[in-house]
């Protein structure tokens, strides 16, 4: 296995920009060679269609397929295929949710997520709290940028149909504690729904562990392509739900007045899906795995601990989220510079060659809450090294030393 | 190192902008902002009898392209009329900041003038 200096050169954009510093994993993750190679080598030697020809090279597009799908089920450590559900991203996998489960919601019924979501975890409960009549109510975050689980018994009551959070926030950074969620959560029968889009990038995730009902993630922030995703749901609430879109291949039979779904996970995978995504994020597992993620949680723990002692080096420096690492905390740091615009800093690091990110991160409510309309984020991943800290921290002092 | 987004020049009008406050009353008013990053501006103007500007003040917060760009726009729009403000093309303020803008930060450039017409058109 490839230690972390090496990684890097797995990575043929760093080849190609050579003074880049990618500092926007948390947006979307820098492509193995491995995961690029597989999506062509399916292109060029084996594509066909999936689940449709009796030739030998559909046998083979289903049996990669299907693999991918096998390789999602043991990196989460889900029961069984049937509970592995492919789609576009975390996006579309809540949105099925949200579209399914929606259907069984009654005027009145309760989801509670916490303020610091995603918009992606957001707007589909807005959604249907228009649609349904439902009431949405929100888990505190503290100063320090944890959850205030002390809260969230008095929250809780039977009224509540689904919990949903992120397990790591994709702007504090902050680990959740999902295990203390659903145990809770399931004490007054809702089911959890759990946005894994940055944890699983990063940290070993096990859906039965966690006992999560749902859980969502998007390939392209773990290596993977865009355009593929996942969502996990327990067999015995997926076998319950109606299919969220229809079509071909989500059917066993269809006559001219009556259909016949087709079985899970496939009834819900309407349509020829991304098979060359799926393949892709499979070669993503496969790398991530030969690394180990006990081993990038370690190194994600690492840059952590350096980077907020680093961070506190920069004179008008604020941080969001907990400032003591440790493993309620990932290597995401959001921050303000007093003075200064977050898209002013994010232009001047560009100049520099490093790539933040500046703005809201698609998490509005959770900035409102810190009266803050924009902040710069920092996003590290199994490609950056100490190193890419340094370099961050020389670049604040430089936009500093424009403004002064 | 190039930093050609922010010569001496930009960030003179964004520590230290022009024409800055409000008018109240005021015959033109409107408020402009751009939720993605938070860039806000508040335009002021004040009309004589020939119906050209005698008096610009602006508001705001944001970034150093945005409230640049507002400082030096109101510079250039005492006697102008209102029509010669509403043929200003979209891409004026980036001709005054006369730096190349960054793709990304076009909106923050252009806020500006979406605030000055916005308001007339408004009047």
């Amino acid at each position: 296995m490839a230690s972390f200096t090496t990684i890097k050169s797995d990575f043929p954009i760093f080849q190609s920009n050579p003074n880049l510093v990618y500092l926007d994993s948390a947006a979307s993750s820098q492509k193995p060679q491995a995961v690029i190679d597989a999506e062509r080598k399916f292109y060029e030697e084996y594509y066909s269609n999936v689940h449709r020809g009796v030739y030998g090279l559909s046998v083979k597009a289903t049996d990669a397929y299907e693999g991918a799908r096998e390789k999602v089920r043991l990196f989460i450590h889900a029961r069984s295929t049937k509970e592995i559900v492919f789609t576009k991203g975390a996006t579309e996998a809540i949105n099925l949710v949200a579209s399914a489960l929606g259907k069984l919601l009654e005027p009145g019924d309760v989801i509670l997520l916490s303020e610091a979501e995603h918009h992606a975890n957001v707007v589909p409960w807005l959604q249907l709290q228009e649609e349904k009549r439902i009431t949405l109510r929100y888990i505190p975050v503290n100063d320090s940028g944890k959850l205030a689980m002390d809260k969230v018994p008095e929250l809780l009551d039977d009224k509540v149909k689904l919990v949903t959070m992120s397990q790591m926030s994709n702007v504090l950074g902050t680990v959740n504690d999902i295990q203390e969620i659903s145990r809770q959560a399931h004490g007054v029968g809702a089911f959890v729904l759990v946005d894994a889009a940055q944890s699983v990038a990063h940290m070993p995730v096990d859906v039965q562990e966690l006992d999560a009902d749902f859980l969502v993630f998007s390939g392209h922030k773990m290596l993977g392509p865009t355009g593929i995703g996942v969502l996990y749901a327990r067999e015995e609430i997926l076998a319950t739900l109606l299919p969220y879109q229809v079509g071909g291949d989500m059917v066993l039979a269809v006559a001219k007045d009556k259909v016949t779904w087709n079985e899970l996970p496939w009834r819900f995978e309407a349509g020829t899906p991304n098979i060359a995504g799926a393949i892709g994020l499979g070669a993503a597992i496969t790398y991530l795995e030969r690394i180990g993620m006990q081993k990038i949680w370690k190194h994600d723990q690492e840059l952590t601990r350096y980077g907020l002692g680093e961070l506190k080096k920069v004179p008008g420096l604020k941080l969001l989220g907990p400032v003591v690492s440790g493993p309620t905390r990932g290597a995401i740091f959001s921050f303000t510079v007093d003075g200064i615009h977050p898209h002013d800093v994010g232009s001047i690091l560009d100049e520099q060659g490093i790539a933040i990110r500046a703005g809201h991160h698609c998490a509005m409510p959770l900035h409102q809450r810190f009266g803050l309309t924009a902040t710069i984020r920092a996003s590290y991943y199994i490609y950056n090294s100490k190193d890419d800290i340094d370099v961050l921290i020389k670049g604040l002092l430089k936009v500093q030393e424009v403004f002064a | 190192m190039s930093l050609a987004m922010y010569q001496q020049n930009i960030l003179d009008h964004y520590q230290h902008p022009h024409n800055a406050g409000k008018l109240d009353p005021a015959d033109a008013h409107a408020h402009v902002s751009n939720p993605l990053c938070g860039d806000e501006l508040d335009f002021f103007l004040n009309f004589d009898e020939e119906g050209t500007v005698s008096e610009v003040k602006f508001t705001g917060r944001g970034c150093t392209i945005s409230q640049a760009s507002a400082s030096m726009l109101s510079d250039q729009l005492s006697g102008m009329s209102r029509p010669a403000i509403m043929k200003l093309p979209t891409d004026h303020p980036m001709t005054l900041l006369g730096v190349p803008v960054n793709p990304a930060r076009l909106k923050c450039a252009t806020l500006s003038l979406e605030a000055v017409q916005q308001a007339i058109g408004h009047h």
